[in-house]
Parts: C-alpha cells; sequence; structure tokens
C-alpha cells in the first residue's frame, strides 16, 4: 500500500503541493481601482475572489483570497505567478495555452493518447498541472481562478 | 427465520470482487447509495428476460404477471415497514426527493396555508426543505428550523416553542452527514400533543434499522430504493390510508386517472392516483428482492453489525490521527448509525477522496445535500465514509491507512 501510484504523483505535483501551501499573491486589493472577481464552484464550495491591477495594457498586480481544494488553490497561485506583470496580450495567451492544456490533453486522452500539442517548456510552472486531466472531476478544479481572471479582462472590453 | 453471516454477506455482492488501481474495491459510500446483492439484479434480470409487460393495461399473460409482481412488490414494502393498512399505503415513487415533493405539493399544499408552519431541523437532506421553500413561494407557509446542539444532537431543548403554529413536523430519521440517530418515537408524540403531524425521512434509516410506522407513530415515511440494496429510479411515499385518500393528485397523465372527458377527468384511488405514466416496474421487482434480502438478514442484525463498525472505526481514527482527523458527528455510539463524517486537519476533502481513491476506497466528499448543516459548524466539505451490512473491519483498516497517506502528503 505504500505505492502511491503514478496518476496520484502526476496530480500531486511538489510544485503543486508547494504552491498549496505556500500560495503566492494572497490578499486583497483595494477595489475599485482594481478589479474585483469572484470564482464559485457550487458543487464542492470552492470559491477564489481575484483582484487585478491593470494600468496601461499590463495587468500590474494581482491578489487572490479564497479556499478549496489543493488544485483549485495551488493553479489560482501558479495563474497569479505567471500572469504577473505582463501585458494583458501575453495574459490572453497565457490564458489560451492552459486551456488548450486542459482541453487538448482530454481529447488525446481519448484518443489513445497521441502526443499533446501543446508546448510544455512555453507553460513554465504551468505544465506542472497538466496531470489534472487524468482526473476529469477535478479540471474544474483548475480553471477556477482562470474563469474568474478570464472574466474579470472581459469586463474590460 | 433471520441469518446474518457477514462473509456470505460480502460473497452475495458482484461489485465487491472489483479491483480499482490494483486495489479490492473499498466500498464505504452506503450513505450515497448501496451495492447491490445478486438477488436484486437477478430478479432484475429475470423480469426483463421473461415476465417484462406494461402493468394495469393488458390482460395477455406476462402483463398479468408484471402487474402482480408490481403490486407485490408494494405488499413486500408495507410489510417491511408495518403499514397499517397494507400495501394501499404505498406509493412508488422515482425517489426520497420525489416522494417528499409529493408531500409538499399534493398534501402540503391542499392543507397548509399562509402562516402554517412546517418544522424541520437544520440537519435535514436539501429533499426535505427545498420542496418547502417552493410551498412557501405559493402560499405563504413559514418554515422553522430545529438547531443542532454543538455535540451533533437534534437540540430538542426549545421544542414545544418552536412547535407553536407547526402543522407538520419533517425530521430524518438519521442524518446523512452526521450519523445522528433522532428521537422519532418522541417527536411523533411530541408533534400530535401540538395537533400537528409528523414525517420521516427515512432515506438513511429504513435501509440500517428496522422501521415499524406504528410503533413508531408516525404519519408520513419517505425513503428510496438505492440506499436499501435496491435499484436506482425507486422511492416510497407512505401515509396512512384516510390521508392518502384525501390528498390530492400530483403528477398528471396515464395510470393514475378513473376518468378522462373532453371536459376534464376523475383521479383513480389509492396510490396509483399518485403513479402517472408507466412504472419503475423492474425497479418495484428489484426492491422487492432487496427487501426479501434484508428481511433474510434481519433488520436487528443489520443494525447490530453496522453499530459494531462504526463504533470500531470512531475508536480507531481516533486512535491513529489524535484528533488530526476530527469526526463531525457523535464520538460515541449512543443513538448513531454508521455514517461518519470526518474533517482531515489542513487538507481538503477532495484531495482525501482523491487519495483514498488510488487505494479504491470509495467515499464521498462534499457537501451531501446538507449546505445549511455545514454552515452551522463552519465546514465547506467533508469526506463521509458509510457502513452497510456487507462492510466489515477490513474496510476500516483500508480506510485508516489511505487517511494516513493523505494526512503525510499534505501534512
Amino acid at each position: 500500500m505504500s505505492d502511491l501510484g503514478s496518476n496520484l504523483d502526476d496530480l500531486y505535483r511538489e510544485i503543486i503541493l508547494d504552491h498549496y501551501r505556500s500560495p503566492r499573491n494572497r490578499g486583497e486589493l483595494e477595489s475599485p481601482p482594481a478589479i474585483r472577481v469572484e470564482g464559485f464552484n457550487p458543487l464542492c464550495g470552492d470559491e477564489i475572489v481575484v483582484y487585478l491591477d491593470i494600468e496601461d495594457g499590463i495587468l500590474k498586480n494581482i491578489k487572490m483570497v479564497g479556499s478549496g481544494c489543493s488544485i483549485s488553490q495551488s493553479s489560482a497561485s501558479l495563474m497569479s505567478s505567471a500572469v504577473k506583470g505582463k501585458t494583458l496580450d501575453q495574459v490572453r495567451a497565457t490564458i489560451a495555452m492552459f486551456k488548450q492544456l486542459m482541453t487538448v490533453q482530454e481529447s488525446t486522452l481519448a484518443h489513445d493518447g497521441e502526443a499533446p500539442k501543446v508546448d510544455l517548456r512555453a507553460l513554465g510552472e504551468l505544465a506542472a498541472l497538466q496531470g489534472v486531466i487524468k482526473f476529469p472531476v477535478r479540471i474544474k478544479c483548475a480553471t477556477l481562478a482562470w474563469n474568474a481572471l478570464v472574466e474579470g479582462l472581459d469586463g474590460l472590453d | 427465520m433471520t441469518s446474518f453471516n457477514a462473509k456470505r454477506v460480502r460473497a452475495d455482492i458482484p461489485q465487491l470482487n472489483r479491483v480499482v488501481f490494483d486495489h479490492p474495491i473499498t466500498y464505504l459510500d452506503t450513505a450515497s447509495t448501496s451495492l447491490q446483492p445478486n438477488a436484486v439484479i437477478d430478479a432484475m434480470s429475470r423480469y426483463y428476460q421473461l415476465r417484462h409487460a406494461n402493468v394495469h393495461r393488458a390482460v395477455y399473460q406476462t402483463a398479468s404477471e408484471a402487474t402482480a409482481a408490481y403490486e407485490g412488490s408494494r405488499e413486500a414494502v408495507a410489510r417491511f415497514i408495518n403499514a397499517p393498512g397494507g400495501a394501499g399505503e404505498v406509493v412508488f415513487t422515482k425517489n426520497a426527493t420525489e416522494s417528499f415533493n409529493l408531500l409538499a405539493k399534493s398534501w402540503g399544499a391542499k392543507n397548509l396555508s399562509a402562516g402554517d408552519v412546517v418544522l424541520v431541523s437544520e440537519m435535514e437532506h436539501h429533499a426535505n426543505i427545498v420542496p418547502w421553500f417552493q410551498l412557501r413561494e405559493h402560499t405563504g407557509i413559514e418554515v422553522r428550523f430545529i438547531p443542532t446542539t454543538d455535540d451533533y444532537r437534534l437540540d430538542t431543548s426549545r421544542l414545544d416553542e418552536l412547535m407553536q403554529g407547526v402543522k407538520l413536523l419533517s425530521i430524518t430519521g438519521m442524518s446523512n452527514v452526521l450519523g445522528s440517530i433522532n428521537p422519532v418515537r418522541e417527536l411523533a408524540a411530541v408533534a400530535h400533543r401540538h395537533g400537528a403531524l409528523i414525517a420521516v425521512d427515512g432515506a438513511q434509516s429504513v435501509a440500517h434499522a428496522p422501521t415499524d410506522v406504528v410503533a413508531l407513530d408516525l404519519d408520513f415515511l419517505v425513503f428510496t430504493g438505492h440506499k436499501m440494496l435496491g435499484p436506482t429510479g425507486i422511492g416510497v411515499f407512505w401515509t396512512r390510508e384516510e390521508i392518502l385518500d384525501a390528498m390530492p393528485p400530483f403528477l398528471g397523465g396515464g395510470g393514475m386517472i378513473a376518468d378522462v372527458r373532453l371536459d376534464g377527468y376523475t383521479p383513480a384511488d389509492g396510490p396509483t392516483r399518485f403513479e402517472a405514466g408507466t412504472p419503475p416496474i423492474a425497479e418495484a421487482v428489484g426492491l422487492n428482492a432487496a427487501v426479501l434480502y434484508l428481511e433474510g438478514l434481519g433488520m436487528t442484525n443489520v443494525v447490530r453489525h453496522e453499530h459494531a463498525l462504526a463504533g470500531d472505526a470512531l475508536t480507531r481514527l481516533e486512535l491513529e490521527f489524535h484528533g488530526r482527523v476530527r469526526v463531525i458527528g457523535p464520538g460515541d455510539m449512543t443513538e448513531r448509525g454508521g455514517v461518519i463524517s470526518l474533517d482531515v486537519e489542513g487538507v481538503h476533502p477532495h484531495d482525501v477522496a482523491q487519495v483514498l481513491d488510488q487505494f479504491g476506497v470509495c467515499v464521498r466528499p462534499g457537501h451531501h445535500c446538507a449546505k445549511p448543516l455545514m454552515r452551522r459548524f463552519g465546514l465547506a466539505a467533508t469526506v463521509r465514509a458509510s457502513y452497510g451490512p456487507y462492510s466489515n473491519t477490513k474496510d476500516t483498516d483500508v480506510l485508516i491507512e489511505a487517511l494516513g497517506h493523505a494526512v503525510k502528503m499534505f501534512g
């Protein structure tokens, strides 16, 4: 029974556990001027509030508060590290890549696991979340903060 | 004559032979849905192979066999709960939730009006809350809650006060989160003293202890097939004949009518008035087999078996984890069943359940459709392990070992 299984090791990578235990960019920003967006998963009760400080087309600062499972909270933390200080175009590109990671691999799994089409190197630390795809019920945990971020950016248009 | 042999019960359940991630399955989610013995699966299979036809309609041989099987199930259920008026008091629904909707939307809509109170408890499943809120929107009734004590019991200290204006006390026999067993007989006496009726949610209790509606002096009992070794898709609504006879129809359509004309319809008498459309016939056959199976085990034996397992689990969880794994429910086995909700310090229930899954352990993380209760104890979710007649101490061994891994992994 000591073997936790490679699937589980894939899901709970050390980076993920690290971001869960020591989440980055925790806290709140005064809103307004910061944009405040809530994400909520009614099924499991996970919640997240994302604050975005955007100036001159740059995401100058991002803070978050919330509670939930290791996947939702570490994904939020990893997201904040990946997008903080980036131009909105870069942020949108990162979101697109992450969403692709969460969907492309799901479809490749369904088709006998061809090679993933996502450039994992470009994802950096975010690639640690690829193991989530093997646990379809947890995908909504991983995308919780990202959907809130998307909602916040959509509000700009 | 009953005979309870735990090993034999396990051997009767084919799904217990499953291997998950190289581990034999450890099924601890009976409060969510039970596993089925071969007796149930075979009865349904035989029905579909040999006797399937619609009920209450055709005159050919298999049709009358199907009708006899369906109505025979009603008799078995009536016997199982000691319905004083027999099969004529047993209505088949889709599940316990639909039974509660039948209670609220038929009996409730007719008998309750603005200012009347339906008293439920804080530990109810959403199925015994939301239909009353829906009725409140239409009629202006008040929905009132009996609180829960800090040690996870029904707080009856102010019950007489809470009973003012109450027309119906609707309460769970056993909490699907805490495992607490409520004093239903005493509550029935209180309700009747105040001129109110009592409805009991037996979704958990009926499957795990003897239920006698006469001895408990109940007015309504609601439960479901799939938590008592039966199939999904069939639930039970029981009430005394004189109450049932006065209840207006619920869903409309075929099967529930005596006559339909161009200017209106006349509903059928008896339980069929509430069973519109083709009913769950194979499911009724399966439920009958489940009742026979449980009667064979003896419900007093079932409750003794599960009580011993849960008591052992509570002791060992404390010994092993010293409070690091907290039981959200009564800590001893007094008035308590085999539903054990856990809060693992610093580890989210979904993560606990995910680790447990890798050991083939089936538990339920979440709010268990009891969000008011979760809020009461400041929790978003718990991990719930629940026992059934087929459970054994090996299940607890694996649970504890897997929990140990979860604690270590996130510690």
